[in-house]
Formats: C-alpha cells, structure tokens, sequence
C-alpha cells in the first residue's frame, strides 16, 4: 500500500465515522444521565429522512439540518416522556421508536415521492458544500461535538450535576436540583446530534435519503460507547476504529492480500459487535455502565 | 417496577391491552390521513383482505404462526426477567440449522428428514440465545446489549455463509438449493385434502399446529411445572429465589435456551413450510413484531396467540391494502407494531393510571 492508498483509507475511515461518532455522543449524554437509549438508530433515521426531504423542498440544506434535528428532538422527547415522566421500561421504548422511525420514513417517503421510499436527489445548495480537505462543515460540527461534550461533562457545574444524576439521582434530588429536568436536558442533546447524525448521513454523504439507510449505525455508535466506557474523547477514538474498519472492508473488497488471501467483507464487518460482545464479557478489560441508568427516579422512595 | 397501580385483574389483563391497540389504531389513522388517504376505506381493505376469504384467512394464519414463535420466544425470556430483543438473530440461525440437516441429510426418508430439520433449527436457534444467556449469568454483560450485537452477527454470517459457502452452484442469488421435497411440511390445504375436506390453497401449512402445540407447552411450562416457578421467581426476584436454592444463573441459561428454541420455529414455518429454501433475511422484522405481540398478550400464551392473529390481519390484509391503496405500504404494519410497543410496554403506566381513575370505586376494592 502506497501512502497515497493510506490517505484515502483514512479520509474515509473519518467520513464513515463522523455519523456513528454524533450518534455515539448522542448515546453518551443520554445514558450518562441515566436514560438508556438502543433508539438511537432509529432518532437517526428520521431525521435522515427529515433532512433530506426538507433540503429537497427548501433547496437549502441548513434547513434540512435543522428539520432533520427537529425531527430526532421530537422522538427523543417521546423517549423521554415514557422513560423520565412515565417511567417506563427504557430498552422496551427505545425498540419502539426504533420500529416508529423505520415504519414512518418508508411509509411517508414512499407516500410523498413514490420512489420505493427514495427523496429526491438533492444537488448545488441543497446539499453541504466541502469547506475544508473535502469535508462538509458537518464533520467539523461533530468533531467540535467532542472538546465540548468532555468540557461540558467534566469541567461545568452542570455536567457533574448531570453525571450524578446518572449514578445516583436521589443525591442530586436531596440537593434540591430537578432530576426530571436534567435527564430532559440530556435527552433533548442525545437528539441533536442524532439529528446531525442522520442529516450527515443523507444530506452530507449521500444525495438523498435511502430507505433503512442507517443500517445498523445507531447499534455500532452503541457499541462504540460500551467501548468507549461511557467517555467523550475514547469515543471518538472507537468511532474512528470502527469507521476504520468499514473503511478497510470496502478497499479489501475482491483483493486478494499476500498470505492471506482474499479476506471476507463480513469478517470486518463482524468485528464492531464481536469487540463489544468480548468486552463485555469482561476478557479484555471491563466496561461499566453508569450505575443508574436504566432505572426509572422514583422520587418517594 | 415503580409504584405499582393495582387494578383488578380483569382490567390488567383485558383492558390495559385493549386500550393499547385502540390507541395505536388511531394513531395509525392519523398516519393513513396524514398522507392523504382515507383510514375507514383502509379499514375496510384490511379486513376484508384478511378475513373476507378462505384464501385471506390462510394467509392470515400463516403470519400469525410466525407471530405466535416470536412472541412466546419474548415471553418465555420475559418471565426470567430477560429481554430478549435477539429473536432476529435466532431464527437466522434456525434457518441455518434446519438447512443444513434437510441439505446435508436428504439421503434420509422423510418422516426421519422432517423431525430432523426441526430440531436443527431449534439446536441452532437455542445454541445462539445461550451465549448472550451465559454471557449475562455469568460474567454480566447486558443481555439486551449482546442480543443486539447477536442479531448484526447473525446476519453478516448468513451474509457470508449464502454468498460464499451454501449458494446453489451456478446460482446468482445468495439462496440454497431447494429442500427436497419429501422434506416440505405439508401445506394445509395438502393435509385436509387428504382427509376429504376442500379448503382454499394458501401459505398455511402444518406448522400453525406446532405453534399451538407449543402455546400449550409454553403455558404447562410457565405455569404448572416447577421449572416455570423457578422462572417466574427469578424474574420477580432473583435475591428469594437463591434464598430458595434456585440459581437464577442456571436459570437465566436455560430460560434463553428455550427462548432461542422458541425463535426458530419462525425459521420452521418460514422456509420448511414455505420457501422450501433458505434465503437471505427471510425474518424480515417478525422477531421485533414479537415484542409487540408478547407486550400485548401479557406474556401469557392465550394473550399471545391472540395478538398475533391481530399481527396476522395486519399483515395480510396490509398486503392486500397495498394493492388497493399504493400509498399505505406494508410497512403499516411496524409503525402500528411500534406504537404498541410504546404504548403496552413503555407507557402502560399511563393507562393504568387513567383506568385507574376512571374505574369505579368498589370493584377496584373488590380487587
């Protein structure tokens, strides 16, 4: 391999990246909070959806952005009702807006434009024009999203209160700081950078919106913050490792590597979840969720 | 669960459903209108395209056994506990299984061959729900987490194993061969055929009886053996049953094992009942449906035979409403799988404070 080939492996291991890394700082706030979040593929979907259906109506595509994080708020705002005011089952309504957003983006696509769910091509300013080295600013946003995320959580009086609220709610309550409120916060933040996610994803990559067009993401920016044991600057590191991968996976496709021989697509595919699964097991290292999450704040306890 | 709202047990197991899917109906309305169709003419498509023929009501049949495997695969888990959101990646490797016994093995007769694909499916589909069950009994990872992880290795590895490894030879679709036919389960209308009774052809084969055979199973299991009341146990309270000598590890195991089992009876009735071959993502989604199906039958077999005739409608008649109406495709039938879910599994707390409030006072006191 020449260094240019590595040049070009790397800039595509970045763009496939920066979708899983917005989606995985997503996950990051919302379950550093105490709300476990497996919908983030599907808040990512719609708001593809969103964002391209609006940039293709508009011609502009910070309006699709801006539609595409409207739409991934409103789903994180379902997912917040049930899991911090009703408190309900959190996976149980994550695999909910996960069906929701699926259903709801082939029916409304292909209602609208009776292309098999397609929108339509988008071009000139209704898409992200590369500012700097071929990147859009969406993947500048993103990368920005990590100073800010460890800034944020680390170093303001909001992002420990937010942490404590993630391990043990009923202090912060003691200390007369809304828990309801902070989980909302983070709620409503896990569904911006879902909707740059999914805007990234169709308005910034891709030219339009293809059904299902996550496929899968939102679970390998899961896994990536299991991997990144719940921490902003770990995270972009395992989102650049997986997005490495697929971008490895495509280049070796139908090439033949000296002594190996060809190496199937599938083996680097499985490797992101196959990494979380042995992680999880506790082999290699262990990774530990923040303590309350999952677990519904029930104040009269 | 937090601050538990007692209703009577009638309202629990009728009423707290009931308003979940009337909900989600008229939710799903406001989707039909939102695009511009009418919901009563839709209404009126479905059903009649489900039940309004012999042949319809063959289909429907057919969908709901489906339905009936990935809803007692959630169930029986659910008992324990566990979520199990890995159905998926189960009957992948149910399909797996039963295509490898009936390709590898159809030297052998059929009343050996047919046994045999059934039980490769349920080895594969339970072997692949153990791993996640022992991962969480053992070393604590999160059973929700490695499920998920399980369903995305379940299908890049039948990505692999069809385009690479058990593609029919001079083929372009990542397909198997066909099984052999001695080792089709017989369709329904073959059956009854033989027995002098004429009923339209359809997709309904003998599985459906499996799945009610496994239904009762499920509910001796669950409900009259002592392993079912270690289960239930452990799913209530993991600290008194070890007071009680259960081990909720052991348990966790063996729950997820008839769970996977459970899952790959989809694999059954999809591809020995009706596809003949394997192919790929032939789950299409009914392992999800299956939390819906198991959320709104309350886990209980009864329940959830039911939901999945209602599943089976939707469906069906989904499929004969997209004739009819383009604009309203299959796809229907996951958004009204999802509000369900939402609304009998993470929101039933709402409802049952409404119905709480609204039910009169002395038969809540009854209760």
């Amino acid at each position: 391999m020449d260094s240019g080939t590595i040049i070009t492996v790397f800039d595509s291991a970045l763009r496939l990246s920066i979708p899983l890394l917005a989606a995985c700082l997503a996950g990051l706030w919302s379950e550093r909070s105490g709300v476990v979040d497996i919908g983030l593929e599907g808040k990512m979907l719609v708001a593809a959806f969103a964002a391209a259906a609006a940039a293709a109506e508009t011609d502009s595509a910070w309006i699709g952005l801006a539609a595409g994080i409207g739409a991934s708020v409103a789903f994180a705002l379902v997912h917040g009702f049930a899991s911090i005011s009703q408190r309900g089952n959190q996976i149980v309504s994550g695999v909910a807006i996960n069906m929701l957003a699926a259903g709801l983006t082939a029916i409304v696509g292909n209602a609208w434009y009776g292309q098999g769910g397609r929108t339509p091509p988008l071009e000139g300013p209704e898409r992200f024009r590369e500012i700097f080295l071929n990147h859009s600013v969406l993947v500048f946003l993103a990368l920005l999203a990590v100073p800010l995320t460890w800034f944020l959580l680390a170093k303001t009086r909001f992002g420990l209160r937010l942490r404590a609220v993630g391990e043990n709610p009923a202090a912060v309550d003691t200390a007369g700081i809304s828990v309801t409120g902070l989980r909302y916060v983070a709620v409503i933040l896990a569904g911006v950078l879902c909707g740059l996610a999914g805007t990234d994803l169709s308005v910034g990559q891709s030219a339009g919106f293809l059904p299902n067009m996550t496929a899968g993401k939102g679970f390998i920016a899961l896994a990536a913050l299991i991997f990144a044991k719940w921490r902003a600057w770990p995270a972009l590191g395992a989102c650049f490792l997986f997005g490495l991968l697929d971008a490895v996976a495509i280049r070796l496709q139908g090439i033949a590597l000296p002594g190996i021989g060809e190496v199937p697509v599938q083996a680097i595919q499985a490797l992101p979840y196959l990494m979380t699964v042995i992680l999880l097991a506790g082999v290699i290292g262990t990774a530990i969720p923040p303590r309350a999450s999952g677990v519904p704040y029930v104040k009269e306890r | 669960m937090s601050a538990p709202i007692d209703l009577p047990k009638w309202a629990d197991t009728v009423l707290v459903p009931a308003v979940s899917v009337v909900a989600a109906f008229l939710v799903a309305g406001l989707v039909v209108v939102g695009i511009g169709e009418n919901p009563l003419t839709a209404t009126r498509w479905l059903i009649q395209g489900s039940l309004g023929s012999g042949e319809g009501l063959g289909f429907t049949l057919f969908y709901a056994t489906n339905f009936i495997f990935t809803g007692l695969a959630v169930a029986v888990a659910y008992h324990a506990g566990l979520f199990n959101i890995g159905g998926e990646g189960q009957a992948t490797l149910g399909g797996l299984g039963a295509a490898v016994v009936l390709l590898k093995l159809d030297f052998l007769p059929g009343f050996l061959l047919l046994p045999l694909g059934i039980i490769g499916a349920t080895a594969f589909g339970a072997a692949w729900a153990a791993v996640p069950g022992y991962l969480q009994a053992k070393r604590g990872s999160h059973i929700v987490i490695t499920t998920i992880m399980f369903n995305w290795l379940a299908s890049v590895l039948s990505v692999y194993l069809l385009v690479n490894v058990m593609r029919e030879a001079n083929s372009m679709n990542p397909e198997t061969r066909a099984f052999p036919s001695h080792s089709h389960i017989p369709f329904m209308h073959e059956a009854l055929a033989a027995l002098g009774i004429d009923i339209p052809p359809s997709q309904l084969n003998l599985t459906f009886l499996i799945a009610l055979a496994a239904s009762f199973a499920v509910w001796l299991l669950i409900y009259r053996s002592r392993l079912g009341y270690a289960i239930r146990v452990v799913g209530s309270n993991p600290t008194a049953a070890v007071y009680a000598g259960i081990s909720p590890a052991r348990i966790t195991i063996i729950a997820m094992v008839i769970s996977g089992a459970l899952a790959a009876g989809l694999a059954v009735n999809e591809l020995m009942g009706y596809q003949h071959r394997l192919l790929l993502e032939f789950t299409s989604g009914y392992g999800f449906v299956g939390i819906a199906v198991a959320l709104m039958g309350r886990a209980h077999p009864v329940g959830i035979i039911l939901a999945s005739i209602l599943f089976g409608i939707l469906y069906q008649g989904g499929a004969e409403l997209a004739f009819e109406q383009p604009a309203i495709t299959r796809d229907m039938v996951v958004v009204i799988g999802g509000i369900i879910i939402l609304f009998a599994g993470a929101l039933d707390g709402l409802f049952r404070r409404i119905i709480a409030r609204v039910l009169p006072r002395p038969a809540f006191a009854s209760a």
